[in-house]
């Protein structure tokens, strides 16, 4: 029962971050402040939605599972962020403005 | 319970809709790319509380996988803007 | 109306427009951006319609190796597609006419039948697995996929056929290069390793639950891939002797296997005692190969000399 309670926290905690980094993607003006939105605020989400999800969980192997997709996706999060970033800076210069 | 998690599956796949319109309108290709990566962000989301919603432990393997190759497309991306399909945006600062 | 229905009339919704923003984009890019999120929404549409074994290999070719070849294909492309085309009237027309015939047949079908489900199950124990898609992918249909690991094979020898005679048995594919230390060279180290326990592990599982020989292929090709992308390991000569061998030794053991069962009985077939055994060693060579020949497709006929 508390266990349910708290999933339905957390998981409303990360729809909320979800909705923040739409609505960041739709409305930031540029490439990069766009990425911040993204990047940052649906990781967070997921994150809560992982917690809620392990207040669920059978076993501890599926929290270590739960974990690792979170891992994983803020890892490559990360990485995304950077690269596109880079991709993005140097696109700028060379050829197309940003609206 | 279920209903809840399948209601915030549903609240979660209306913003991966959101955000495949930033990948229709672009503008620039990293936009589109950014779009993409939410989407799968927001797909592994899902997936999750999918599982919950219908207490089915392999669905967890689906997002497990999602989220392994999350960074695929944009590793993809990067290469294919890089001069020569074959370069590190790192490397030219 | 219930929250269940309304997800799945959604995500129906949402994969149509996005199937239909991907034909109809101006932007080749926003196209191929398009058709990534498109397989996203399948693996969605798949684990919603209980399929999970498909959503697994939907999420790995989707998510990994089509984008890796789309994106790859777009430098030789031009930006911008030729659409709008200039519709024919009878193209749309008839079109039309093979649309609202699958409609019409779609509807008119009788209540779904349980199919071969029962048959299945009634020989589910002696199957050596106890995953009904596995026993059927390997067991009751063993042909069906030893045809399909064929065609693989023939694919990427049509691929490497087409390599120039001067670079012929090289290594396909652009020199990578990246920043050593930076941040893709690390993700390149960091992600592989996960990616072959992950694979083994869906290997193993795929006896029981979902998983199995063509999902963790994908998984092991695509983490290949990207050790490839990241200029960890360069890509393979293809006139090496190894490699070759690795890419046959899955169709040859299940060939081999197959004619093990002619002992026994017909072509194909195991004895319920050794069946796990002999699924689980034609699984593990079928993993190995299929991912070769994934990774090797992906990367094209060879484009340098030696």
């Amino acid at each position: 029962m508390i266990a349910d309670v708290a999933s339905c926290l957390t998981v409303s905690f990360g729809l909320f971050f979800f909705l923040a980094g739409t609505v960041g993607l739709l409305r930031f003006p540029d490439v990069h402040s766009r990425l911040h939105a993204l990047t940052k605020a649906d990781n967070l989400g997921l994150g809560f939605i992982v917690i809620a999800a392990a207040f669920q969980a059978a076993d501890v192997w599926t929290v270590f599972k739960l974990l690792a997709v979170w891992l994983f996706t803020v890892a490559a999060a990360a990485t995304a962020a950077q690269l596109v970033a880079r991709a993005a800076l140097s696109a700028c210069q060379t050829e197309e403005p940003n609206r | 319970m279920d209903s809840f998690f399948q209601g915030a599956a549903l609240i979660v796949l209306l913003n991966v809709a959101a955000s495949a319109i930033r990948i229709f309108i672009g503008p620039s290709r990293a936009d589109r790319m950014m779009g993409a990566q939410l989407v799968g962000t927001g797909g592994v989301a899902i997936l999750i509380l999918l599982s919950l919603a219908g207490a089915r432990p392999a669905v967890l393997d689906v997002a497990l996988l999602l989220a392994l190759l999350a960074a695929f497309a944009a590793v993809a991306f990067v290469k294919s803007v890089s001069p020569g399909g074959a370069g590190d945006p790192e490397e030219e600062a | 109306m219930n929250v269940s229905a309304a997800f799945d009339i959604v995500l129906c919704l949402l994969v149509l427009a996005v199937a239909g923003g991907a034909v109809l984009a101006r932007d080749l890019f926003a196209g191929v951006a398009l058709y990534i999120v498109f397989g996203l929404l399948l693996t969605v549409g798949w684990v919603r319609l209980e399929a999970v074994d498909v959503a697994l290999v939907e999420a790995a070719i989707g998510a990994g190796l089509t984008s890796v070849i789309l994106l790859g294909a777009l430098p030789h492309s031009p930006a911008q597609s030729s659409f709008p085309l200039k519709i024919r009237p009878l193209a749309l027309v008839s079109c039309l006419a093979v649309g609202a015939g699958l409609c019409w047949i779609v509807i008119g079908l009788a209540e779904p039948t349980s199919g071969l489900r029962p048959a299945v199950e009634a020989q589910l124990a002696h199957s050596g697995a106890s995953n009904a898609v596995t026993a059927v992918l390997l067991n009751f249909r063993g042909y069906d996929t030893l045809l399909e690991v064929a065609v693989l094979l023939l694919a990427l020898v049509g691929v490497w056929s087409s390599s120039r005679d001067d670079r012929w048995g090289g290594r396909p594919g652009p020199r990578q290069h990246v920043r050593p230390g930076g941040v893709l060279a690390n993700f390149g180290r960091l992600i592989p390793p996960f990616g072959i326990v992950i694979g083994i592990y869906l290997v193993w599982v795929g006896t029981t639950a979902p998983g199995g020989a063509f999902q963790a292929a994908t998984v092991l090709a695509a983490v290949w891939l990207l050790a490839m992308m990241a200029a960890i390991t360069d890509p393979p000569r293809l006139a090496s002797g190894a490699l070759r061998w690795l890419v046959a030794a899955g169709p040859l053991l299940f060939i081999l296997a197959g004619l093990f069962g002619l002992m026994e009985g017909a072509f194909l077939t195991y004895q319920p005692g050794t069946a796990k055994m002999m699924i689980v060693t034609v699984e593990l060579a079928l993993t190995v190969s299929i991912a070769a020949t994934l990774a090797l497709l992906v990367l094209g006929p060879a484009r340098h000399g030696s």
